[in-house]
């Protein structure tokens, strides 16, 4: 059985560590913040200007002035600061945050991300995601193996434009988890979902990449 | 002193609505934007109005008002999703839209503020963004050059003020208002509250009043919400 959505939330949720400041993207990565370990200490950045974000408010805490990137209205915690959106993309675009999960229309073998635009039809434009992968230490994409027609989503080329060039550290899709280990190496498949077979990802996948299981 | 302080939005505006002006809105999404200040921007009337924002509003507030009545004519964003209005002209071709990168936006603000002309950033380099844009190396990897934005007036909500346009804001309604104030040939601040001289802690202004040339006080804040997310109370 491939992954559902809170699995494949729960396996990439498993590459945070103690410490880390995380910032996740808006649709399926949000759902990583319902699995960080009880054993670790991890500070979510949300990119309108937060460190610390908390749990979406009882109706009685909900607050105007604080929302999350995705518009959600959110709390804050003990530790939370406020900055301008000068300083969050400081933090981000600087180096300052270890890891960003976001989503993806097409990841290519060399790396390369789309995730913003389909030429021809509306465009609602990139918000902060080119800042994130051009600046964050490490790149996770959370995505279906494949689009609604079955096509691969992991090609030898992205087709659509590009968010980022050579940017991606790993990919969980429902399927299984390829890593490289670097932005030189080729991606591994690492990890398979349960029941799903070597040959299943290679007949789904169009990129090529090493089996390392 | 020059007295900041304005009886309302439409006379904060007064002299400074001409057309084909440069406009800034703070704000993301609906969170932290001047309504006030957009709603008799809307009433004076200004047309073909380029405005520099993070978003566009949504169709019946923020931003969204002034593409209505077509004030605006060009629109540099980073993310314009929760609008139907500005599909609708942007596909029509009456609109002319410029994306900027979020973090290359505020930036960009920050820089024209600071008084610098241009800066390097690898945020979109081997995208569209970097199309036609200076290429450079600094340290084995490529950087493009962006350029500062300044505009002929910046329109930020704060949540409190003094008389000397010294501003605090609040939570997350910070975000693009403390960086665009900075980046208006008039800035112009509305408020929530307006506090007496000595009032405010001096180490905590989160924008100097030397950035504020004109203040009001809003009355009957809508604050509107555009996804309200809540948990169960424990």
């Amino acid at each position: 059985m491939p992954w559902t959505r809170d699995q494949m939330a729960e396996r990439a949720a498993k590459e945070l560590q103690d410490g880390f400041y995380v910032n996740l993207g808006i649709g399926m990565p949000t759902l990583v913040a319902n699995h960080i370990g009880e054993d670790i200490d991890v500070t979510l950045q949300s990119e309108n200007g937060m460190l610390g974000m908390g749990p979406f408010p009882t109706e009685d805490e909900v607050d105007a002035d604080l929302i999350n990137a995705g518009k959600q209205t959110i709390t804050e915690l003990k530790r939370t600061s406020y900055f301008s959106s000068a300083d969050s993309f400081g933090m981000i675009r600087g180096g300052h945050i270890d890891l960003s999960v976001l989503g993806a229309m097409e990841v290519a073998e060399n790396g390369d991300i789309a995730n913003w635009m389909i030429p021809g039809k509306m465009v609602k434009g990139m918000g902060g995601a080119m800042d994130l992968v051009a600046g964050v230490k490490r790149i996770i994409v959370l995505m279906d193996h494949t689009n609604k027609a079955g096509e691969s989503k992991f090609l030898k080329a992205c087709s659509l434009p590009l968010t980022g060039k050579n940017v991606v550290d790993m990919i969980v899709s429902d399927l299984g988890v390829f890593r490289r280990l670097d932005h030189d190496s080729p991606f591994q498949l690492i990890e398979l979902a349960p029941g799903v077979t070597e040959e299943e990802v290679r007949s789904k996948t169009e990129a090529h990449y090493e089996v390392a299981l | 002193m020059a007295d900041k302080v304005y009886a309302n939005a439409a006379a904060a505006l007064e002299g400074l609505t001409v057309d084909g002006i440069t406009v800034m809105a703070g704000g993301f999404g609906l969170c932290g934007i001047p309504e006030k200040l957009i709603a008799a921007l809307r009433d004076s009337g200004a047309k073909d109005l380029t405005c520099i924002s993070n978003n566009a509003g949504v169709d019946d507030f923020g931003l969204g008002l002034l593409l209505r009545t077509r004030q605006i004519k060009k629109m540099i964003s980073s993310y314009v999703g929760e609008n139907k209005e500005f599909e609708r002209q942007y596909l029509g071709g009456e609109l002319e839209l410029e994306f900027n990168p979020q973090g290359t936006l505020a930036e960009r603000c920050r820089a024209g503020g600071a008084g610098i002309p241009g800066f390097y950033t690898k945020t979109g380099v081997g995208t569209l963004v970097a199309e036609g844009k200076e290429h450079k190396e600094f340290g084995g990897e490529t950087y493009i050059l962006e350029t500062g934005l300044v505009a002929d007036v910046a329109l930020v909500k704060a949540w409190k003020a003094d008389p000397y346009g010294n501003l605090v804001y609040r939570k997350t309604a910070q975000n693009f208002n403390s960086v665009m104030a900075t980046a208006g040939k008039v800035t112009i601040a509305e408020v929530e509250e307006l506090v007496g001289p000595g009032e405010l802690d001096p180490d905590r202004i989160d924008t100097p009043g030397i950035f504020v040339q004109r203040l009001i006080v809003g009355q009957g804040y809508e604050k509107r919400i555009e996804q309200r997310t809540v948990r169960e109370a424990a």
